[in-house]
């Protein structure tokens, strides 16, 4: 008899502590481990301890980083924000990127005279390292309802534990 | 002294108790209302006949479209690609990879287009064609913006039944 409810006890609280652990991730903050090289150096950064030219960047040393949710409720974001999205061709993905452009701006599409105009409610995204990011340069610009929180700090490996600082984008691709 | 502190620390203990009991109240409401379902009260006039004007409350779930079954027929909620913060109530008319052919200007004109619908994205309309800014005007939406599907009408009560 008192297995039966030492078992039920169990239960009950991790019932609670699993229903209080799903709201404050998904109203105040979560933890998301990085993969991939799109957003290197700023996560991710090219393991320099390697045989000559191969570079190892095993699970050891991904990043794992604080993603805030109270960025949702208003929906205000600025220019060099990192913000983790579902990937527009994909729902099930989430990918994390830097916004560079919002709403309004103008954007020159890279090799043509073109120019593009984002429109209201979406922004364009980039990944700090542009020879190996799939972003906004191939999907287009993204609504901001895709968007899921926004990078405030690497929370590991213990040496890497910074603030995300707003990098302004690159001049001479937005005017 | 002693009892005063034995009273004080009694009366701390009670009201930690009561706001931890509304706290766990309030973390099941909002996991029910995120991810099981909820009434959602809608207006407008883009789904006329199925939804009327001044307002239906309906029952919503939101565990279809986390398992990707929504289907063309359904009628989902999305957040409005042109204001995140706003919510719309429409019908999938079209998924990836599927032909939606549409009137550009129903009512003064008789011209049509064909789109084939992108990777990832889903074609919305609303039941009112001549009243309703829907994917005719901003286009195929990722389908990562439905929200949730509307499974039943509750309010009003003579409409109370499935859509």
């Amino acid at each position: 008899m008192r297995t039966t409810s030492f078992i039920w006890d169990v239960c009950k609280s991790s019932f609670t502590f699993g229903l209080i652990g799903l709201t404050i991730s998904d109203r105040f903050a979560s933890v998301v481990h990085v993969r991939g090289l799109s957003m290197s150096p700023t996560f991710n950064p090219p393991n320099n301890s390697s045989l000559g030219l191969l570079t190892v960047n095993g699970p050891s040393t991904d990043d794992h980083v604080m993603v805030e949710k109270r960025c949702l409720t208003d929906y205000k974001f600025s220019h060099g924000d990192v913000i983790v999205f579902s990937s527009p061709r994909n729902y099930k993905e989430k990918q994390i990127k830097r916004i560079t452009g919002l709403a309004g701006d103008w954007i020159s599409v890279p090799f043509s005279y073109d120019a593009v105009r984002i429109p209201e409610g979406h922004c364009w995204v980039e990944g700090d390292n542009p020879t190996d990011s799939l972003d906004s340069r191939s999907f287009g610009p993204i609504p901001l309802g895709l968007i899921r929180g926004r990078v405030t700090h690497i929370l590991w490996p213990p040496q890497r534990v910074q603030k995300i600082d707003r990098k302004l984008p690159r001049s001479g691709l937005t005017f | 002294m002693k009892i005063l502190l034995t009273k004080w620390s009694a009366i701390a203990k009670d009201s930690i108790n009561r706001a931890a009991i509304v706290a766990k109240f309030l973390c099941l409401l909002h996991v029910t209302n995120t991810y099981i379902f909820s009434p959602t009260l809608v207006y407008g006039p883009s789904m006329l006949p199925t939804l009327n004007l001044t307002g239906d409350v309906l029952l919503s779930e939101y565990v279809s479209h986390r398992l990707g079954k929504v289907g063309p027929g359904d009628v989902v909620l999305v957040q409005s690609p042109e204001n995140p913060r706003k919510m719309i109530t429409k019908r999938v008319v079209g998924m990836e990879g599927e032909v939606v052919s549409f009137l550009v200007d129903p009512g003064h004109s008789d011209r049509s287009r064909t789109v084939v619908v992108p990777k990832g994205h889903v074609w919305i309309q609303g039941d009112n064609i001549y009243a309703s800014n829907d994917s005719r005007n901003f286009g195929p939406i990722p389908y990562g913006l439905i929200q949730g599907k509307v499974l039943c009408r509750v309010w009003p009560l003579d409409g109370f039944g499935s859509l």
